[in-house]
């Protein structure tokens, strides 16, 4: 076979979302040879969808506020399984990169005195959580996502980085030293298929929530590229962490926004009571995800759910008023008159908790380099691989991501990863070219499946691999259940391995790209059963009803799954953070 | 429920035609238009059409259906047929068609890139934020929420007359989103930029824009605003 094309560049970002594009931002300026390719033109990528916003120690709200003490919050979240130098570096790092964003033009909301708007949310305190709830979170109205993802682009035009738009990775590739040295990609629009090299290869591919049946994530995220270092052999961490975010609108799955219940909204069952009351007596409506979450299903099992079914619960909104709702939650308003069919104004929204984000990834270390296991346990550097933001586990959200940290670790981390390689491409690093059969290695799921001639259909196979995550990994687990989970995810590979590409057309072929992203759903699903059935234990997102505690003697660390053995280790949580003293593990109570 | 769609597709069709599939809808549910074409392409893996956050506000299903432009994903059924039996989606007019209802939105993100779409400010940052007042923020409202679904400009004869000249209802949306900002103060470039005949004064006012905006937007009023700024500048 004839060699494809090559394209090379000094760096690579895969995914164009707030992460992907932050990180090519930094090496745009510094004039670095840079390429953004992403599946979908840049502003569709699902960072839009963020609502909320970043949270931040800026001292807006609080002029006292302090850095450490949005870092007290983020570890007491993760249930003290984050990385405590990453969360330092993140909370530190984080004013600066979130005055960048409005000097860049982020339309923020404003305070009377001009600064930044911030809005509390759940699980933040002042003062190492002695001091009441804080309001930390950045806001540009609840369309935080939008105004951040559409001003990083335009500073990516302003300083014209390359943009591979509707580009399509299939695989990494890797030379015969083992280093990343690119990947190969489809253009969707004409099918050509394109070796595309560079120095350094930055997956920001986002997450994943697609695995799910029931989920806020946006169709595209498919956990492309945690299917790509998976097939690689590269491991991933607490894969098993998966938030299932309070408040998703019953039926439709799109997500409303914590900002309802940070600006006063709360929640009630059939018989009106706010709940949340009796389960988090402090924070209530407030407290970490995973425990409201966990409350909510709670009260629907003790059938006091709402509905004709009984199958969800309600936020109430209509008490803060016309003026309020219209100013700060435009776009819920809007959100739920089309998909709830209710005016919050007048009426209480139904909802129930949604799969909506994923700890867990590809583990890094905060300059964005990915990490794997040696022999020995040990860490060792996967030289020109990079990952960034929601694919990437650095880890910053540990079991349980807080509200508004998600965006806060894109631009952050993306910043991080982009600086490093700016200056490991100063330094000059060259690698041997990738040899032909290299570039075929990663053409092989490609070629097979465009000589597919029977075989199932995709869209089948993916309601099944959704229906069986939603059953046996939901909110709540249990072992025999998940270990029946993993017999039928094992029966479904080789049926998706076998899937059948009947349209093998080139232009904008988008039933190619279902049955590459199916394979990748799939690499997702089964690092995810097969870590939560091997953490034996209950943190954060993570509820087994057959461990119901959390363990700290034997789980007080990250799981690492290996894809080629199919088997579970543990890694060290870092407990090392450089400018303040560590935080010990407590019992997490809100 | 028929539901008849634009093929087309260009290695394989000499032209263009409509194709009808015949749906059954679930009863009691009032399904989204990018539902329906998720139910047809599990029949018919071969339909091509772009979707991503199914929400509304990624701008990626903008379509034409039943004759107006809108977003597939927060268009009701029973909206877009009026309670009628029959749906019709075509891809948004004016654009080359790529395949089905996919367009070649080049020229409209062309248009969009032409009028500078970032903050330009060459003061030096403060070590916080720049300040603005609430008021001040307030005059962004209506103009910053701007999807790129283009199905404004391309329900805007002016665009279709000349869109490689005449930026369109998007890219000056954007415009005077910069123009509007206290933080930017590259206002006398940005009106530079725009005051030849084609790029702005091209808007008839016809307000098609307007009509189909899915985020309820105003493309006209902001034109508006630029040509009065434009007018007082050379006067």
């Amino acid at each position: 076979m004839s060699g494809i094309r090559k394209i090379s560049f000094d760096a690579l970002i895969v995914g164009g979302g707030g992460a992907g594009m932050r990180a090519s931002l930094q090496l745009s300026q510094s004039g670095y040879k840079t390429a953004v390719l992403s599946k979908v033109f840049p502003t569709r990528s699902h960072t839009v969808s963020a609502q909320g916003g970043i949270t931040c120690a800026i001292a807006s709200d609080d002029p006292n506020d302090d850095w450490r003490w949005h870092m007290y919050d983020t570890v007491k979240g993760s249930d003290y399984i984050g990385d405590q130098e990453a969360i330092e570096y993140m909370c530190s790092e984080g004013p600066q990169t979130v005055f960048e964003l409005e000097h860049m033009g982020l339309p923020f909301s404003r305070t009377e005195n001009g600064r930044i708007y911030q809005r509390p949310f759940g699980g933040q305190s002042k003062n190492f959580g002695k001091g009441g709830q804080a309001s930390r979170t950045c806001a540009a109205a609840d369309r935080t996502g939008h105004a951040l993802l559409h001003t990083l682009y335009q500073g990516n035009i302003k300083n014209e980085t390359v943009f591979f738009n509707e580009w399509y990775a299939v695989d990494l590739v890797r030379n015969e030293d083992g280093v990343v040295v690119g990947v190969v990609a489809i253009c969707i629009e004409t099918g050509e298929t394109v070796f595309i090299e560079s120095k350094a290869t930055v997956l920001a591919t986002g997450g994943a929530g697609r695995i799910f049946a029931s989920t806020t994530n946006a169709l595209i995220n498919t956990g492309d590229g945690i299917g790509m270092a998976l097939r690689a052999g590269y491991p991933m961490q607490d894969m098993e962490m998966w938030q299932f975010h309070p408040t998703g609108i019953h039926g439709a799955g799109t997500l409303v926004t914590e900002g309802c219940r940070g600006e006063g909204g709360y929640l009630i069952n059939k018989d009106g009571e706010r709940f949340m009351e009796r389960y988090a007596p402090n924070a209530k409506d407030l407290a970490g995800r995973d425990v409201v979450a966990r409350s909510m299903v709670q009260e629907i099992l003790a059938g006091k759910g709402c509905g004709p079914k009984g199958d969800h619960v309600l936020l109430k909104l209509d008490h803060l008023g016309e003026k309020v709702l219209n100013e700060k939650l435009p776009g819920i308003l809007e959100l739920s008159r089309t998909f709830a069919h209710v005016d919050p104004i007048k009426e209480p929204i139904p909802v129930i908790p949604t799969c909506h984000y994923m700890m867990g990834g590809i583990p890094t270390n905060v300059n964005g380099q990915a990490i794997t296991q040696n022999a020995d346990g040990e860490d060792e550097l996967i030289h020109g691989l990079f990952a960034v933001g929601e694919a990437a586990c650095v880890s910053v959200h540990g079991a349980n991501r807080l509200g508004g940290n998600s965006l806060l670790d894109l631009v952050v981390f993306g910043r991080a990863a982009g600086k490093h390689i700016e200056s490991m491409l100063g330094q000059g690093i060259e690698y041997r070219d990738a040899s032909q059969s290299d570039i075929e290695k990663a053409m092989v799921r490609l070629n097979r499946l465009n000589n597919s001639t029977e075989g199932e259909n995709v869209a089948d196979l993916r309601e099944e691999l959704q229906e069986i995550m939603q059953n046996y990994f939901g909110v709540f687990r249990t072992g025999d259940f998940m270990r029946e989970g993993v017999k039928k995810l094992e029966a479904l590979r080789p049926r998706i391995g076998n899937v059948k590409l009947g349209d093998k057309s080139n232009a904008f072929n988008t039933a190619r790209i279902e049955a590459l992203e199916l394979e990748n759903l799939l690499e997702v699903a089964e690092a995810t059963a097969l870590s939560a059935e091997g953490r034996t234990e209950s943190r954060g997102a993570h509820a087994r009803e057959d461990f119901q505690e959390r363990d700290d003697e034997n789980w007080l660390c990250h799981s690492v799954y290996h894809p080629t053995e199919r088997k579970l280790t543990k890694r060290a949580v870092n407990f090392a953070p450089k400018m303040v003293d560590k935080f010990e593990p407590m019992i997490r109570t809100y | 429920m028929l539901v008849s769609v634009y093929r087309y597709n260009p290695e394989t069709d000499s032209k263009p035609s409509m194709q009808n599939y015949e749906i059954e809808l679930p009863e009691g549910r009032d399904l989204m238009v990018l539902d329906v074409l998720g139910l047809i392409k599990k029949q018919d893996p071969s339909i091509a059409y772009r979707r991503s956050c199914r929400e509304g506000v990624c701008g990626s299903d903008g379509m034409n259906i039943n004759g107006v432009n809108g977003l597939g994903c927060i268009t009701p059924v029973s909206v877009a047929t009026k309670g009628g039996n029959k749906l019709v989606i075509r891809p948004l007019p004016g654009l080359p068609v790529v395949r089905d209802l996919v367009v070649d939105m080049s020229i409209f993100y062309d248009q969009f890139e032409k009028v500078k779409p970032f903050l330009i400010n060459d003061t030096p940052a403060p070590a916080i934020e720049r300040l603005q007042s609430p008021e001040d923020r307030a005059k962004l409202d209506g103009l910053y929420e701007c999807i790129l679904c283009a199905c404004c400009s391309t329900n805007c004869p002016s665009f279709w007359w000349n869109p490689d000249k005449f930026i369109g209802p998007a890219g000056l949306l954007m415009a005077y989103r910069f123009l509007a900002d206290t933080r930017d103060n590259a206002t006398e470039e940005r009106l530079e930029d725009l005051q030849d005949p084609f790029s702005v004064f091209r808007c008839r006012g016809i307000m098609n824009c307007v009509a189909v905006c899915p985020k309820g937007l105003n493309p006209t009023k902001a034109i508006g605003h630029i040509r009065h700024m434009l007018l007082q500048r050379g006067a």
